[in-house]
């Protein structure tokens, strides 16, 4: 049998890949479940809160994005819409050569990657610079991240030494600090250098125009510090209606995300830099991006937009741990990818990732750590469904033949005398059995004696009794 | 552009019609802030008392004495650094004569500074947070490039039980960050490190 794409690729995975991603997430997991106990009486409550939170901004997303849109205008800060990817990085670009611009530094944001913006940039010939440290290790590797959160999951120390030592970031060294204290010295440099700062954003509060950065390293704080342009680039999903619900999405996002309290750096940005201040961006830009969201917003998935990429869904996920994240083939891996990502690859990019949906054994454990509780069993079944209705090839290799089941479902008297009939599959040897799939399921399990028609008849009886007794 | 603007606007418009026209669009949920505050944090201690521990569990250092400031930063070997104008004068007796302080930050000599002080417009005792806000900032880069930042708590500054009540104080303020520990990675295999792009210690003080 043909296998699907994400099982293939977990099976040729190599071991100590495989090893990394597993004792990766599984940190995450446990740190996250100890913090949440330890602070919360009910932290099911919060996450719950968070989810309506998000699903009534969503659900009103009009509203607050106009709001928002004005209250940033008046905070000073030029805002900017872009209907997909291409609009977003002609902006950027125009912003780029208005200021005369050759060093970009970059700090973590997931959105650049759905756009792919270093690539275009790079080639535009700019100075391209992520600053994330995991981001940067990436950036050297010509890689991609693997995790929303910790892109550089996937690799070990002697990897990352070998990087630094092809790179001229000094002789061998696989020490994390050394590798660190590296990485910070050639950094600060460019931070320095940068004429404009990029970042993504966490939320943007609607009542205020406030966006707020979360990073630990400190790389987005330092961006703006050493440049004096700062360009956002924001999903329009992001948004919560007041400063006061920022509180209930940072006390579950750290937590969520790192097993921390707070995140180290919690940034809340309404403009350019007061004018005491000598350091800082003189111009801000926030560039509102859709890139398929709305399609999302109209389809039948729009809980995945509440999503505040924690990335406790991928730690805490049977498929993703044994596949890591690259075996997504796309930006966002894990569980939310499986929803997120087919959806925002558009109508043309659908067919190609229909199959994510299925690397899912719905056993729920995303639903349940999931900070906005976003029911993504039930958003992955609704995919399966589009996937079969809109006949995905992708999505059903590998799939059993489902034929003589739907016809036997959909014809009751066939469907009777077939389940009598199979009574006799009682006395027949396993090696025997006649049906392909469930010849291969006994081959390791014992199945239960057939039954077929007690039931309709316990219930035709119990009707009866039901009858009489009125 | 304009035109992504409007066709942004429009597509929203049509997804949600069907939902808001249906009224089924769901309401803003009714809460309480309480619910958020970590009453284990909080504590029942004096309130810079759980600050102080709460900034200790992030590795962080609070201190109410100038001279065990001093001490801290004479052992870790840090003695040349940039500090806040209008704080110098109240620091200078107390760090003594081993310190050179700089009132201007210059970009140049970026590593001359091996710490740096400059004041905290407030913390929050929750979560063992220092607030800085950008009119109170004398300098971003000497809050954040060396490799030791002082946050000097004075006496006018807020003091902030919960992070719901320091949210619902950010004022007009273009730029507030709220710092809570050193700058850290867990990049490398998970593996800790402090000191990434920000400060590797983080101390604060207070004055009264």
């Amino acid at each position: 049998m043909k296998h699907q794409e994400i099982d293939t690729f977990s099976e040729v995975l190599a071991a100590d890949v495989k090893e990394a991603v597993r004792a990766g997430s599984a940190s995450g997991v446990s740190k996250r479940r100890e913090i949440l106990a330890a602070d919360f009486p009910d932290a099911n409550a919060i996450r719950e809160l968070a989810g309506q939170i998000k699903q009534h901004t969503l659900e009103h997303l009009d509203t607050y994005l106009e709001q928002a849109e004005q209250k940033m205008r008046a905070n000073g800060i030029q805002v900017h819409f872009a209907w997909d990817g291409n609009s977003a990085k002609e902006q950027i670009l125009e912003i780029i050569q208005q200021r005369k611009a050759r060093t970009i530094c970059k700090s973590k944001s997931m959105a650049s990657e759905e756009i792919e913006l270093n690539d275009f940039l790079t080639e535009k010939g700019y100075d391209m610079v992520e600053t994330d440290l995991g981001e940067f290790i990436l950036q050297l590797d010509e890689d991609h991240p693997s995790h929303v959160v910790k892109p550089i999951i996937h690799k070990n120390r002697r990897q990352i030494a070998k990087t630094f030592e092809k790179h001229g970031l000094g002789e061998y060294n696989d020490e994390p600090e050394v590798i660190t204290q590296r990485a910070r010295k050639h950094l600060r440099q460019k931070y320095l250098q940068g004429e404009v700062t990029m970042t993504g954003g966490n939320f943007i509060s609607a009542e205020s125009g406030r966006m707020v950065i979360v990073t630990n390293e400190g790389n987005s704080r330092f961006g703006l510090a050493g440049a004096k342009c700062h360009i956002a680039l924001i999903g329009i999903e992001k948004l919560v209606p007041t400063d006061r619900d920022l509180g209930v999405m940072l006390n579950l996002l750290g937590r969520s995300a790192t097993g921390q309290q707070l995140t180290v750096y919690t940034e809340f940005i309404s403009g350019p830099r007061s004018e005491s201040q000598p350091e800082g961006p003189e111009e801000m830009h926030v560039i509102l991006f859709n890139n398929n969201r709305t399609e999302v917003l109209a389809s039948d998935c729009r809980e995945i937009l509440r999503c505040i990429r924690c990335g406790a869904c991928m730690n805490v996920c049977p498929v993703y741990r044994q596949s890591s994240g690259h075996a997504y083939r796309s930006v966002y891996p894990g569980p939310l990818g499986a929803v997120l990502s087919p959806l925002l690859a558009g109508k043309a990019g659908y067919p190609e990732l229909a199959d994510l949906p299925k690397a899912s054994s719905l056993c729920g454990a995303c639903q349940e750590v999931c900070p906005v509780n976003i029911p993504i069993p039930d958003l992955l079944l609704r995919l399966r469904n589009k996937a079969k209705t809109e006949h995905a090839d992708k999505a059903a290799i590998g799939t059993p033949d489902m034929t003589l089941w739907s016809e036997l479902a959909t014809h009751p008297k066939v469907w009777r005398t077939a389940m009598k009939s199979a009574n006799l599959l009682n006395g027949l040897p396993y090696d025997m059995m006649p049906i392909a799939p469930l010849r291969a399921w006994t081959r390791q399990r014992t199945l239960p004696k057939w039954q077929g028609g007690k039931f309709r008849n316990w219930m035709k009886e119990h009707q009866k009794e039901r009858n009489h007794e009125r | 552009m304009s035109d992504d603007r409007s066709r942004i606007f429009a597509a929203i418009r049509e997804a949600l019609q069907p939902l808001q026209s249906a009224g089924k669009a769901s309401p803003y949920p009714d809460y309480e802030v309480g619910q958020l505050t970590s009453l284990p944090r909080l504590g029942a201690e004096e309130s810079w008392q759980a600050f102080a521990r709460n900034l200790a569990a992030v590795n962080g250092h609070a201190y109410e004495k100038i001279e065990e400031c001093a001490a801290f930063l004479q052992e870790h070997g840090v003695t040349e650094g940039y500090c806040d104008p209008e704080l110098i004068d109240r620091l200078r007796e107390g760090l003594g004569s081993a310190f050179t302080l700089h009132p201007e930050f210059d970009r140049a000599s970026l590593e001359r500074y091996s710490f740096g002080i400059t004041k905290a417009s407030g913390i929050i005792v929750e979560s063992g947070t220092i607030i800085l806000k950008d009119r109170g900032t004398s300098n971003r880069l000497g809050a954040l490039a060396p490799w030791v930042h002082v946050a000097v708590l004075t006496e006018e500054a807020p003091i902030f039980s919960t992070m719901s009540e320091a949210l619902a104080e950010l004022g007009d303020d273009p730029n507030v960050i709220w710092v809570t520990g050193p700058s850290k990675t867990a990049d490398v295999e998970g593996i800790l490190i402090e000191g990434v792009h920000g400060p590797g210690q983080q101390l604060c003080l207070h004055l009264s």
